[in-house]
């Protein structure tokens, strides 16, 4: 039996296939308007314990592993949330990982446990005004005062930044490089943190997103995630569970935009005859989901490489650059198939359109991602 | 305070549902199957009285060798344990050879309540609560909207047209719930992975004590002798307005009894 559909996985399959019929699907296209999601959803996901299902228990989380988590993005893809729903609901898979690693023990308590209650939003700042993917030369400062650091700059494009309780902030404590950069978890709240209104995206919309500004903030010095200048190998680290997730988001929505499609086809008429019917329309759908297997198949190993090996930056890169890639051709090909219909806000598919052009930006550009395989390549 | 809850494995009511053209039981094989929703709230209502109680809750399943899925399922939203009891001989049983079955398996547990939804969507008998009462000679509470156990009595609200009504009973009784009660949670991860290693007892007919000849399509003395499916739905009435409209649709309305 395949790692992907065990017993108890495919239990955990139903139960998110069932709390997304019940609990996101008839919402979403409210908070696609709105622009966020209720604080409540976190709480109803984290008393199913299907939000911090990948988290060692030690730490209040489930005890699984990546594959459970990335079952349950599947299922709320395939079941009609949205891309921006996983983005905002499961912000804290990219803002507690580092903690859990090597954060102290009070942090996990103050921060990590109520997170995955439900109880506390988290997000990940790294991407600054001045630079996106050059992690290594990012500008916010940090600077040691008795017991706090002063924290100076700006971050942007931070997912969840505008209902986020706190910011896991990657900031310059040393000198340039990476070796210079520290993670800080900064609260909401402090004198001297400013967060914007929600940024105006083109898809991802019930996701919120923000700029973030810091003028000598001062964060206890125990906020401090690990050693000082551990950051970049803690961000890097964790890229690889990110790239996944965008590579599971990107496949799952080509796949539910082919489901959507499919039956649209059989029942929609042109001159007399169902598109279904048009061998040109035939082929189409058929390269569309010859491509969607493609991509669940790269995806799903790259996920067992790194379950297996620890090391699979290879693997994760070219999986998420195919995943994306598929994405963004099955999306268009869905809209291109629903037609006039397909423009419209009303159909799915004309939010997956939207929703999959970040996919091949967020978590590493498709070129930061052929930087890497080129690298391991040792070209 | 010992609960046992009967759970019943059913066709997604969201599925073609269909009999089988030759014995003209049930398909459960080709369909989507799932706990008949009113049993959620059966487990609901026993876990909340367990957690603020103590004791166990028990699940009880008479099925195929698949309904297993759906004992996990109550498992994993924090039953106990289960009794499966799964037998070829009992396919195509009527509701008075389950409820002798089921029976049989009652007597060989110990419990102050039974609890039972008010009916499963595939049969709609609605009539297992009564049926099993008689059985087991205990009493039955039914319609259930709320239930408060204590010492030797339970005390149920009975929903009625216009109300309800408080009716009382000493335990070991049966009650049948019904979806005003609660609302049911959702199975959690942690329960999901401790599901795998509850006890989980499968019976046959023999393990308990059932007597092969008094079950299954047989001798059922109720057996489905003719179906047919439902027409096709015909076209509707069009109604023309020639200013008179709301008139015309207010007489159809009074016609068919809707006003």
């Amino acid at each position: 039996m395949s790692r992907w559909d065990t017993a108890e996985r495919q239990a955990l399959r139903q139960l998110a296939r069932d709390l997304t019929a019940k609990e996101i699907a008839p919402h979403v296209a409210g908070w696609e308007r709105e622009g966020q999601l209720p604080r409540s959803l976190h709480k109803t996901f984290a008393n199913a314990g299907v939000l911090s299902v990948a988290f060692p228990e030690e730490v209040g989380g489930g005890g699984g592993d990546s594959i459970d988590a990335a079952i349950v993005a599947e299922e709320i893809l395939l079941g009609g949330g949205s891309g921006g729903v996983v983005a905002s609901l499961f912000t804290h898979g990219i803002a507690v990982p580092h903690i859990v690693q090597s954060g102290s023990r009070d942090l996990v308590d103050r921060y990590v446990r109520p997170t995955l209650a439900g109880d506390l939003i988290g997000a990940l700042a790294v991407t600054e005004p001045g630079g996106g993917s050059d992690v290594a030369g990012l500008r916010t400062r940090a600077v040691r005062d008795g017991d706090a650091y002063v924290v100076t700059g700006a971050k942007t494009y931070i997912t969840s930044g505008v209902r986020a309780d706190f910011v896991t902030t990657a900031v310059r404590t040393g000198d340039d490089g990476y070796g210079g950069i520290s993670l800080l978890v900064i609260d909401k709240g402090l004198p001297g943190f400013t967060v914007s209104p929600p940024l105006d995206k083109m898809g991802w919309r019930a996701s919120d997103t923000a700029e973030l500004s810091f003028d000598e903030v001062r964060v206890p010095a125990a906020n401090l995630v690990g050693d000082e200048g551990a950051g970049f190998v803690l961000i890097m680290k964790q890229f690889q569970s990110e790239r996944l997730a965008m590579a599971t988001q990107a496949w799952a929505t080509a796949q539910r935009c082919l489901d959507l499609v499919i039956p649209w086809l059989k029942d929609r008429e042109t001159f007399g005859r169902p598109l279904s019917s048009r061998q040109v329309v035939r082929h189409k759908v058929a390269e569309m989901a010859r491509q969607v297997w493609v991509a669940k198949t790269a995806t799903r190993a790259a996920y067992e490489a790194w379950l297996d090996t620890g090391d699979a930056v290879t693997e994760v890169s070219m999986a998420k650059n195919t995943a994306c890639a598929v994405c963004d051709h099955v999306v268009d090909e869905a809209v291109q198939l629903f037609g006039g219909l397909g423009y419209m806000r009303e159909s799915e598919v004309e939010r997956h359109y939207r929703d999959s052009r970040i996919l091949r930006i967020g978590g590493g550009t498709d070129e930061i991602m052929n930087e890497v395989i080129a690298k391991r390549l040792g070209v | 305070m010992n609960i046992v809850v009967l759970v019943k494995q059913v066709p997604d009511t969201w599925a073609e549902r269909k009999l089988n053209e030759g014995d003209k039981t049930l398909d459960r094989a080709s369909v989507d199957v799932v706990m008949n929703e009113i049993d959620e709230y059966a487990v609901e209502e026993a876990l909340r009285i367990k957690e603020a109680q103590g004791g166990e809750v028990t699940i009880l399943t008479m099925g195929p060798e698949r309904a297993v899925e759906t004992i996990r399922k109550a498992l994993s939203m924090g039953a106990d344990k289960a009794v499966h009891l799964s037998d070829e001989a009992l396919k195509g049983s009527d509701a008075v050879q389950t409820s002798y079955a089921l029976g049989k398996v009652l007597e060989t547990l110990e419990y102050d309540l039974v609890i039972v939804g008010s009916e499963a969507t595939d049969s709609r008998m609605a009539t297992m609560g009564a049926l099993l009462s008689e059985r087991l000679g205990q009493p039955q509470l039914t319609g259930a909207r709320k239930v408060t156990a204590e010492g030797g009595t339970v005390t149920i609200e009975r929903q009625t047209d216009d109300g309800y009504a408080v009716v009382e009973a000493s335990t070991p009784a049966i009650i049948s719930v019904m979806e005003k009660i609660n609302e049911p949670r959702y199975p959690s991860f942690k329960g999901i992975m401790a599901a795998k290693s509850k006890p989980l007892t499968t019976l046959s007919v023999g393990d308990a004590g059932v007597d092969e000849g008094q079950v299954g399509l047989a001798a059922a003395p109720s057996q489905v002798v003719e179906f047919s499916n439902k027409p096709p739905r015909q076209a509707g009435q069009i109604v023309k307005d020639e200013g008179d409209g709301g008139t015309k649709i207010a007489e159809y309305l009074a016609s068919q009894k809707f006003v």
